[in-house]
C-alpha cells in the first residue's frame, strides 16, 4: 500500500531548499498504519513508523531532487531508482540533482542486499513521480484557467496542448505544493513507450567525480580533530585479550591512546570483534603502532578450526543422510532398483570479500548521541548496532552514508562504525576506523565452505530416474542464534531447493556443520556453491549418457511452463516475492540457455584441440541468467578464458548501462573465486592476509570478452547485482572438462591439476 | 624536518615522519583523498601516482624519496575530469564503485605517455598491476584504446593547423 503526501520542508535537505519550494512524500504503508494515519489526519504520516518515504522535491528554479536511499556500491541503484521517479515525473535527467539519504527507519528497509532495489522500489518511485507530475499539471491548468485534460507534461515542462503555452516545473513548484495530494485512481501512468529513461538508462550519477577522485568513500571520511584509529583484533574469533604491554606502542611518534574493546557477547551478529585500538595523527602511525603491541590472547572455542580436518568433517557429513528440505517421489525406491548409479562430490571453501575498499567508519559521540560516517551497506542496521553497544536510543545514532568502493555484502554487518563509535566515545575526541586488507581478509563475515553430495541414476533414455542432492555448510544463522548447525529454508533455496529441472524423484538435503568463523552474505549467497555442484552434475550426467550438454539441459529442464508450486517445498521462500508474480518459469530459462548458446555459437564454432565450451543456466533472485564459457587450457596448463556469453531475463530492466556492468562484472568475480578464491585456517587463525595469499583475477586473468545479451521482458522487475555469480564457475569448470576431459569437483582451481 | 616536492605542479612542504607513505601524506596530512588505500603493499594500484611522471605505488613509497620530485595525483590529472583517458573513461561507462578507478587512470596515463598507441598486450602488460574487484577490466582495456585514439586524432588536428 502506497501513500502520497504533500510535507512541509523541515527534515528535508534542510537548508537547501528556498521558500516555495515542493516537497513530495511518498510513504510505503503496511496496510495497518492506513486507517490510523488517515484517521489522525494528514501529520501523521511523518510521525508514523515503519513506513518507507522515497522523497521528491522541486526548487522553485527547476531543480529536481531525489533521495537516493539505497546504498551505493557498484550496483548503480543509487542512479536506477531516482531514474524511474524522473521518468514517471518527466522530468530532464539533467536537472535532477541526487542526495543520499541518512539512515532511517522511514525509508523502509535499506539494507542494500538480496539484488531487491529495483524490484521493491519500482512501484513507489513511478507513483512518486506521477502524483508530482498530476500535480504539476493542476497547477497549471490553475493557472491558465483551462481544463486539467488539456494539459501535459513534456521534459521539465507542463504545455496546454491546444494554445502550446508553456510553463516550466519550477515556474510551477509553489502552486503546486499548495494543492491536495491526488488520489492513486486519479493517476495516470505513462505508457511504456513513453518512458524516456526506464530502459534505456543513464550514466552512473557519481561518474564524473569516480574519474576525477573526487568521489567519497568511507576511507575518504572526516572530521576536524579526528583520531585515526587501527584495531589488533583478536586472532580467533571469540578470543580475549588475556594480557597487554602497549608501552612500544604509546611511545611511537603520533600515536596518541590505546584502548581495549570488549569482545562481543555471544551473538556476534552486528557487534565489534572486540581488540585493542591504537589511536593516533595519522591512519600510517595508528597502524605501526598496532604493530609494536604486544597482546596475549585467550583463543576461545574456535582455535579448533583447522581447514583440512574440517573438510573431511563436511564431506563425512555430505555422505549421510541429512535434514530433508525437498521431497518429490521416491528415490529411496528408485536407487534400491540399481541400474546405472553416478555420485560426485563437490567442494567450495570460505571466501572474503576483499572489495577495493576495506572498511571504514568516522564516528563522533557528543552529548550522548552519535554521528557517523560509514560506507554502510546497511545504515539501519549501523544505528541498532551503535545504540545497543553504547546503550543509547537508535534515534541518537545520525548515520551518514558515503560511497562503498565495492561491498559484496561485506559491509551489510556495521562492526567496524560500531568500533569508531566506542572509540570516540572512549577518548572524547571524534575517531575514524581503518581497517587494513589484513584486517578485511583475516576477521572478515566469510561466504560460507560447503560440501556437496549428488546421486542419480540414469534410465534408458539417459535421464535421471531419481536424483538426491545434499549440502553440508556452516548457516549464516550460526552468527545470529549461536549453535545454529542447519540451514534455513532461506540458503537451501538459493540454487538448491529451487532446482528447476523436471524430476519425478528428488530429495534435498542439509547436513549439520558448526561455524567457527563469522559466516556472512557474499554476492549471490548460498547460489555460488549449490549452482557449482548442480550444473556440474548436470554436465556430468550429460557426458554419462552420451548427450551434448546443451540438448541434455534442455532436456533435463522438460518442455517451457509454469513450475507448479506445489513441487516445491512448502516454506520454499522465493526471496519473499509472491510466486504468483515470480513463478519459476521454465519457458524463460530455456530461453535464456538458448539465447547463450546460440551467441556464443555452441556446437557451430571449430574448436582447436585444448579449447573447450561449457554452460550453465540458473534463476536466482528471480533472474535466469544462462553462460556460456569458452577456455583454452594450453600444454603447460594455462587457463585462458577466451569468451563468456550471458543471456539474462530480468523482467522489466531500468538501466541497461547497469545491467551491462554487472554481468560483465560477475563473470570476473566468478573468475576470481574459481582460480584462486579460498580461505583457510589453521588452529581457528586465518592462514591469508592480502591479494598476495588471496589473489583476485587481474586484468590478464580475466575473460578476455564477455557479452552480456539482455532478454526483452515485461514481467515484473528482478535481481541485477547478484546473479550472474552462480552459473559462471560451473560453466567454467565444465568448459575445462570439455577442453581437457578432466573433471574437477572442488573449488578453487588452484587445487587442482589443469593438465 | 620539512619535505619538499612538487605536488601537481605547485610546490609542497610536509612536515612529517619521513617513513611515512606518500599515500598517507597525501591522505590523513594533506586531505587529498583521490589516491585510495587498498592493500598497503603494492599489490592492488589503488593508490598509484606519478613520480617524475612514473607509475608508482604510493603505499610503500616514503615521502623522503620523493623529495625535491615531481608528483602527480589524480587530482592533478585534470582540473575538470577533461584528460583523454577520464573523458574515454567517462564514454565507456568503466566505474561500477569507482574506488579502484583513481589508480587505474593514473597507470594507464603512464602507459600512454610511453606507449601513444598500446596493443591489447601492452594493455594488459602496464595494468595487471592495478585490480578492480568490480571486474571492469574488459572497459578499462576500452577505454585506453579510445583515449589512445582521441589523442592520436587530436595530435594530428594540430598538426595539420600549424
Amino acid at each position: 500500500m502506497i501513500e502520497v503526501a504533500n510535507v512541509t520542508r523541515r527534515g528535508f535537505l534542510q537548508g537547501m531548499l528556498s521558500a516555495g519550494a515542493f516537497v513530495l512524500t511518498v510513504q510505503v504503508f503496511p496496510e495497518t498504519l492506513i486507517a490510523s494515519a488517515s484517521a489522525a489526519g494528514e501529520n501523521s504520516f511523518a510521525a508514523a513508523a515503519f513506513h518507507s518515504g522515497v522523497y521528491l522535491a522541486i526548487e522553485t528554479d527547476g531543480t529536481v531532487h531525489i533521495i537516493a536511499h539505497r546504498s551505493e556500491m557498484g550496483n548503480g541503484s543509487k542512479t536506477s531508482l531516482p531514474l524511474v521517479l524522473a521518468d514517471e515525473l518527466d522530468a530532464d535527467w539533467k536537472r535532477v540533482k541526487l542526495q543520499q539519504a541518512d539512515a532511517d527507519e522511514k525509508y523502509g528497509s535499506q539494507d542494500t542486499d538480496g539484488s531487491h532495489s529495483v524490484r521493491d522500489f519500482f512501484e513507489p518511485m513511478r507513483q512518486a513521480g506521477a502524483t508530482a507530475r498530476l500535480m504539476l499539471v493542476r497547477a497549471a491548468a490553475q493557472r491558465w484557467n483551462v481544463p486539467e485534460k488539456e494539459c501535459h507534461a513534456d521534459l521539465h515542462r507542463i504545455v496546454h496542448t491546444p494554445s502550446g503555452k508553456k510553463l516550466g516545473y519550477g515556474e510551477l513548484a509553489s502552486a503546486a505544493a499548495a494543492l491536495p495530494v491526488p488520489k492513486k485512481e486519479e493517476l495516470q501512468y505513462k505508457p511504456k513507450t513513453a518512458w524516456r529513461y526506464i530502459g534505456k538508462g543513464a550514466k552512473t550519477y557519481d561518474l564524473r567525480n569516480m574519474v576525477s577522485g573526487k568521489a567519497l568513500y568511507g576511507q575518504d571520511a572526516r572530521i576536524d580533530g579526528m583520531l585515526y584509529a587501527a584495531i589488533a583484533h583478536p586472532p580467533v574469533l571469540g578470543g580475549t585479550v588475556k594480557s597487554l604491554d602497549d608501552k612500544d606502542a604509546l611511545a611511537f611518534p603520533g600515536v596518541k591512546q590505546t584502548h581495549t574493546i570488549d569482545t562481543f557477547k555471544a551473538p556476534h551478529a552486528f557487534q565489534a570483534l572486540g581488540g585493542v585500538a591504537v589511536l593516533a595523527d595519522s591512519t600510517w602511525a595508528a597502524f605501526q603502532g598496532r604493530k609494536k603491541l604486544k597482546i596475549e590472547w585467550a583463543l576461545g572455542a574456535h582455535g579448533v578450526f583447522t581447514s583440512d580436518a574440517y573438510k573431511k568433517q563436511l564431506q563425512e557429513t555430505a555422505r549421510k543422510p541429512g535434514k530433508v528440505f525437498r521431497n518429490n517421489g521416491d528415490v529411496d525406491a528408485v536407487f534400491a532398483k540399481g541400474g546405472k548409479i553416478i555420485e560426485a562430490e563437490y567442494y567450495a571453501p570460505l571466501l572474503a570479500h576483499a572489495s577495493m575498499e576495506p572498511p571504514a567508519a568516522a564516528a563522533e559521540f557528543a552529548d550522548g548521541k552519535v554521528t557517523v560516517w560509514a560506507c554502510t551497506q546497511n545504515p539501519q542496521g549501523v544505528q541498532e548496532a551503535i545504540a545497543g553497544t553504547l546503550g543509547i536510543k537508535k534515534e541518537d545514532v545520525t548515520c551518514h552514508v558515503t560511497l562503498q568502493g565495492g561491498a559484496f555484502g561485506r559491509k551489510s554487518f556495521p562492526d567496524f562504525a560500531v568500533e569508531a563509535a566506542v572509540l570516540s566515545k572512549k577518548t572524547g575526541k571524534p575517531v575514524k576506523v581503518v581497517w587494513s586488507r589484513e584486517d578485511d581478509i583475516k576477521f572478515d563475515s566469510y561466504h560460507s565452505v560447503a560440501a556437496m553430495y549428488m546421486k542419480a541414476t540414469l534410465g534408458p533414455d539417459g535421464k535421471p530416474e531419481a536424483w538426491l542432492q545434499r549440502s553440508v555448510f556452516p548457516p549464516i544463522n550460526s552468527t545470529f542464534i549461536p549453535g545454529t548447525v542447519n540451514s534455513e529454508p532461506f540458503e537451501m533455496s538459493l540454487g538448491f531447493t529451487d532446482v528447476a529441472f523436471a524430476l519425478a524423484n528428488h530429495r534435498v538435503e542439509n547436513g549439520a556443520a558448526e561455524a567457527h568463523v563469522r559466516i556472512g552474505w557474499l554476492r549471490s549467497v548460498a547460489n555460488i556453491y549449490h549452482a557449482f555442484a548442480i550444473h556440474s552434475f548436470a554436465d556430468e550426467l550429460a557426458h554419462a549418457a552420451g548427450k551434448d550438454p546443451l540438448e541434455y539441459v534442455l532436456s533435463l529442464l522438460g518442455p517451457a511452463r509454469i513450475m507448479d508450486r506445489k513441487e516445491l517445498p512448502a516454506d520454499y521462500p522465493n526471496q519473499e516475492a509472491d510466486y504468483k508474480d515470480y513463478p519459476i518459469d521454465i519457458g524463460r530459462m530455456r530461453h535464456v540457455l538458448e539465447l547463450a548458446a546460440e551467441k556464443a555459437a555452441w556446437g557451430k564454432k571449430h574448436l582447436p584441440k585444448g579449447h573447450g565450451m561449457g554452460l550453465a543456466v540458473h534463476r536466482s533472485f528471480l533472474t535466469y541468467v544462462a553462460t556460456v564459457v569458452h577456455v583454452e587450457v594450453t600444454k603447460d596448463g594455462e587457463l585462458i578464458i577466451h569468451q563468456v556469453d550471458t543471456a539474462v531475463d530480468a523482467g522489466q530492466i531500468v538501466n541497461p548501462i547497469t545491467v551491462q556492468q554487472q554481468f560483465e562484472g560477475a563473470a570476473v568475480f566468478g573468475t576470481s573465486l574459481a582460480r584462486t578464491g579460498e580461505i583457510t585456517a589453521t588452529n581457528g587463525v586465518i592462514d591469508q592476509s592480502n591479494f598476495n595469499d588471496y589473489p583476485v583475477a587481474r586484468i590478464n586473468e580475466a575473460p578476455r570478452a564477455t557479452h552480456v545479451h539482455i532478454v526483452p521482458s515485461d514481467a515484473p522487475p528482478a535481481g541485477i547485482g547478484e546473479p550472474g555469480v552462480p552459473p559462471f564457475a560451473p560453466a567454467l569448470y565444465n568448459a575445462i572438462f570439455a577442453a581437457t576431459g578432466k573433471r574437477h569437483r572442488e573449488l578453487p582451481l588452484t587445487r587442482v591439476q589443469l593438465v | 624536518m620539512a619535505i619538499t616536492f612538487k605536488l601537481n605542479g605547485k610546490s609542497q612542504s610536509v612536515d612529517v615522519s619521513p617513513e611515512m607513505p606518500l599515500l598517507w601524506v597525501l591522505r590523513d596530512t594533506l586531505n587529498m583523498t583521490g589516491t585510495k588505500f587498498g592493500c598497503g603493499m603494492a599489490l592492488c594500484g589503488a593508490c598509484t601516482v606519478h613520480i617524475n611522471g612514473e607509475a608508482t605505488r604510493s603505499c610503500v613509497t616514503p615521502v623522503s624519496s620523493v623529495a625535491g620530485k615531481s608528483v602527480t595525483t589524480i587530482e592533478g590529472l585534470s582540473p575538470d575530469a577533461s584528460h583523454p583517458l577520464q573523458q574515454a573513461w567517462i564514454e565507456e561507462d568503466v566505474p561500477q564503485c569507482g574506488y579502484c578507478q583513481s589508480g587505474q587512470i593514473m597507470s594507464a596515463a603512464a602507459l600512454l605517455a610511453k606507449k601513444p598507441k598500446p596493443t591489447d598486450a601492452d594493455i594488459d602488460d602496464a595494468m595487471q598491476g592495478n585490480i578492480c574487484r568490480c571486474g571492469t577490466y574488459q572497459r578499462i582495456r576500452k577505454a585506453i584504446h579510445r583515449a589512445a585514439d582521441s589523442h592520436a586524432g587530436a595530435a594530428k588536428e594540430k598538426a595539420a593547423t600549424r
